[in-house]
């Protein structure tokens, strides 16, 4: 296990070198940053020429990529357009959208398991293509749609909750954008939790566990649910990088101050440092969120653990 | 059975905690004082530093917690003594200015001469990175301190002397008559000594002399202003302040007005333009501001340069139905143009309304004919080129380009050539690539017919991003700004203008309005002509 573990996180590094040395060109490629940043006027040369200098922009790439990278190890994401230092903006920034993934995350495994598991016992039930006709819809519909109708009706038609969410983002302002965010997954959970719920009801442990007299809900809850949520946990855990990097829509919507809103404003502006910046946390979550989807696995499954 | 159950009340759980929330989330609400509006705002693209401020959402914070030498009349526009008592000249280029007694900084420091002085010198240092430092281009040492390469050899400009408490002196490299009233714009602020001995944490909160002080700054969120009550002018605030907060898409902003949330939104967006009517009634306002569209052409190609091309130029003016577009496409928030200033500067100021005339109506025969005169289209056809990440360009261009393509009886005469972000954009227009015509939008900087003019058309100006250029037009520039009686500039600005007319050197298309809309609990807002709300006007309940 431990050797595992090492094993993965050393393949981690020329991931995380590729990812954002992709990210590096595409944002360079883009253009000259400067020039977008005097509004519809011509900059004036000199101070161009100053500021091109002190963002290490008339270097070339892989000059401006190896000190970007020497800089991020020591914790340095550099400056935004703003003056603001990057790390002041990602302080600011990762633990709401932290929060509005928390919350996402939690209707997903809440719901999405429950429905999952409700269907996949009665499937072909009413009950079961109730759900899965409520989740084909969910699917098809893009999430700005769902955002902006919630917004209205919530909002503004029956005015239960503020249609935008204060600065400071508390979890209770978070629950309709962390509903709509999670909305696509949570019908991919349920319908993943059904099949797989409804494959291993028929399954010998299963069938041993009821002759054994088990009382229902642990049967379900310890033979069943365990073993059917593999692909289940593997898809929650890729998904939270997922929601980190895509809540862009759903931020911009209800007007949340996170990493989508952070990037949107990053890559508008051209501000290479800011998108960098939040893309190489970004790759960081993903790569610690399939690692721990790739543990859970041994705790869920005994024969991986010992494999 | 029981398993449905237990699903059943984990699903019932989450919804009361998922209610439960939300209702403490919507009594947390706005949680604004009595007597404070509040209004939406954009994350400024720079720090707030006068001088660093060339957009309308720095402006916005600008305007409410700084007074400068003049102010522009909300209304007229007009300049109009603020700080400055008296600003006297004999030449046209050496000024006199004296600051009124009795003004402070809300931070208690007196403002003097001194504070303007350092302000202007800061600004045009070239090691301070200020975007608005060609403003102070027209006074004398500016080469210094500011060199076109290089670094600068000098820390003040040697234009500006310091002759008593109250008193400085402005010398400047030509003649310049309306520069006084070039001096309400917000890079010639005063700055209070904090500004300088601690930059960072004046940057953090910054401290002004007008009528509003901050009183917290979440960068990125949220700005507290609240009405400062030592404010010795004459536009005291009329409400107790003003949160300004930071909305990611102006679409979330309008449905937070609708919804009650927020006062007062400044940027009705596009697409609820068809509702704004029936939603808000009165309470939409939909004004001229200083803002003007364009054509641009590259003069630095031949192709567009060469002797005849005047004609296709006119030609191609002609050809636009400004009329059709601004009504279907904008809803009206936008103003045929007649000529290549804006309404909000007046009969008085140099708007002279049909100074374009018949080179700015809709005749497609006659656009057909001037074309067909000049030589036709350069490579048979014209790509207007716009930016399409922002401000929905695309939309008009392609009108625009429909109605070209109308008029000259050829649906290939010309097509919208989009570049993907406004940087590359500027990039291309800088280093003089463009192919063709571009979009060129103008905001003025003072509601002066001079910004309308010299910065786009004076040979080599800073923002003459064709490379225009004409003697006559540069000598009837010339002349009204060395003129101090200033109707008579302003007839020779005019002059200039009929320059622009006969050889068609920019295709006017229309005036930009402001839009607002506000919340039934207030009362006399207005926009200014830079669009702006008049924040200390509005009254409150």
């Amino acid at each position: 296990m431990g050797r595992y573990v090492v094993r993965r996180l050393l393949q981690m590094i020329p991931v995380f070198v590729g990812a954002t040395l992709l990210i590096f060109l595409m944002v360079n490629v883009m253009g000259d940053p400067v020039a977008g940043l005097c509004g519809e006027k011509q900059c004036d040369p000199a101070t161009a020429a100053q500021l091109r200098r002190e963002f290490g922009l008339d270097r070339p790439v892989w000059q401006q990529y190896l000190t970007y990278m020497g800089h991020v190890f020591t914790g340095d994401f550099g400056t935004a357009f703003t003056g603001q230092p990057v790390t002041e903006l990602m302080g600011t920034a990762f633990p709401v959208t932290l929060r509005l993934t928390i919350v996402a995350i939690l209707f997903e495994v809440v719901i999405g398991i429950a429905c999952g598991v409700v269907t996949g016992m009665r499937r072909g039930r009413p009950v079961d293509t109730t759900v899965l006709l409520l989740t084909l819809v969910v699917i098809s519909v893009p999430t700005f749609v769902t955002g902006l109708l919630l917004q209205l009706l919530l909002g503004v038609r029956w005015g239960w909750v503020r249609p935008s969410v204060s600065p400071n983002a508390a979890l209770g302002e978070l629950i309709v954008p962390g509903l709509v965010l999670a909305s696509v997954s949570l019908a991919y959970v349920t319908r993943l939790t059904r099949t797989s719920i409804a494959e291993n009801r028929r399954s010998d442990y299963v069938r041993t566990a009821v002759a054994k007299g088990l009382p229902r809900h642990r049967v379900i809850t310890r033979h069943l649910l365990r073993n059917s949520l593999i692909p289940v946990v593997t898809f929650i855990g890729t998904d939270i990088g997922a929601l980190m990097g895509g809540a862009i829509v759903t931020e911009r919507i209800f007007n949340i101050h996170g990493v989508g809103y952070q990037l949107y404003q990053g890559i508008l502006r051209q501000n290479t440092q800011t998108v960098v910046g939040f893309v190489t946390v970004l790759v960081l979550v993903f790569l610690i969120a399939n690692l721990l989807v790739d543990l859970l696995y041994a705790v869920l499954d005994p024969r991986i653990r010992y494999a | 059975m029981r398993g449905a159950r237990l699903a059943r009340s984990a699903a019932g759980a989450a919804a009361v905690l998922a209610l439960a929330a939300a209702g403490c989330g919507g009594g947390g609400g706005s949680g604004t004082a009595p007597g404070v509006l509040s209004a939406s705002w954009g994350d400024p693209q720079n720090p707030l530093e006068p001088s660093n401020t060339n957009e309308v959402q720095g402006g916005k914070v600008l305007d409410m917690i700084f007074r400068g030498l003049k102010r522009y009349n909300p209304r007229t526009g007009a300049a109009e003594n603020m700080l400055a008592e008296r600003i006297a000249t004999s030449d046209a280029r050496t000024f006199t200015v004296t600051v009124k007694a009795g003004w402070r900084f809300s931070n208690g420091e007196p403002v003097t001469a001194r504070s303007f002085v350092d302000a202007w010198n800061y600004g045009a240092g070239l090691k301070n990175n200020q975007k608005n430092a060609y403003f102070f281009g027209y006074i004398e040492g500016y080469d210094k301190v500011h060199p076109a390469s290089g670094t600068q050899s000098a820390d003040t400009l040697s234009g500006l002397k310091v002759t008593g408490p109250r008193t400085f002196t402005v010398r400047l490299g030509q003649k310049f008559s309306s520069f006084p009233d070039t001096l309400g714009y917000a890079a010639f602020a005063p700055l209070p000594r904090a500004f300088f001995d601690d930059h960072a944490a004046w940057l953090k909160r910054p401290v002004g002399n007008g009528p509003y002080r901050i009183e917290s700054y979440t960068r990125g969120s949220e700005m507290s202003l609240r009405k400062w009550d030592g404010y010795p002018g004459p536009d005291k605030a009329r409400n107790k302040g003003v949160d300004l907060r930071v909305y990611t898409d102006s679409n979330t902003a309008y449905t937070d007005l609708l919804a009650g949330n927020v006062d007062l939104v400044d940027d009705v967006p596009a697409t609820q333009l068809r509702n704004v009517k029936a939603d808000l009634g009165d309470r939409y306002i939909n004004t001229p501001a200083g803002i003007i569209q364009t054509i641009a052409f590259p003069f630095y190609d031949r192709r567009w340069s060469k002797p005849g091309m005047e004609k296709v130029r006119t030609g191609l003016s002609m050809a636009i139905d400004r009329e059709q577009i601004t009504r279907t496409l904008f809803h009206r928030t936008r103003t045929p143009a007649t000529d290549w200033t804006s309404p909000v500067l007046g009969e008085a100021g140099g708007f002279s309304e049909g100074l374009c005339g018949a080179p700015c109506a809709y005749h497609p025969g006659e656009a057909r004919k001037l074309v067909a005169e000049g030589g036709g289209l350069p490579g048979g056809q014209v790509k207007i080129a716009y930016n399409a990440d922002t401000g929905s360009h695309k939309e008009w261009v392609d009108a625009v380009c429909n109605s070209i393509n109308n008029a000259l009886r050829n649906d290939k005469a010309c097509v919208g050539n989009p570049v993907g972000t406004f940087a590359d954009f500027r990039n291309e227009i800088g280093r003089h690539k463009m192919q063709g015509p571009f979009r060129a939008g103008w905001q003025m900087d003072y509601p002066l017919i001079q910004n309308f003019l010299q910065p786009l058309y004076y040979t080599g100006a800073s923002s003459n991003d064709g490379r225009w250029s004409d003697k006559r037009f540069d000598r009837l520039v010339d002349r009204a700004n060395a003129e101090s009686d200033r109707p008579t500039a302003v007839r020779l600005f005019r002059q200039a203008e009929e320059v622009l007319r006969d050889t068609m050197a920019a295709i006017p298309l229309w005036y930009q309005n402001g839009s607002a809309g506000y919340a039934q609990r207030l009362t006399h807002v207005a926009l200014n002509p830079f669009s702006v709300p008049v924040y200390n006007e509005i009254r409150v309940g």
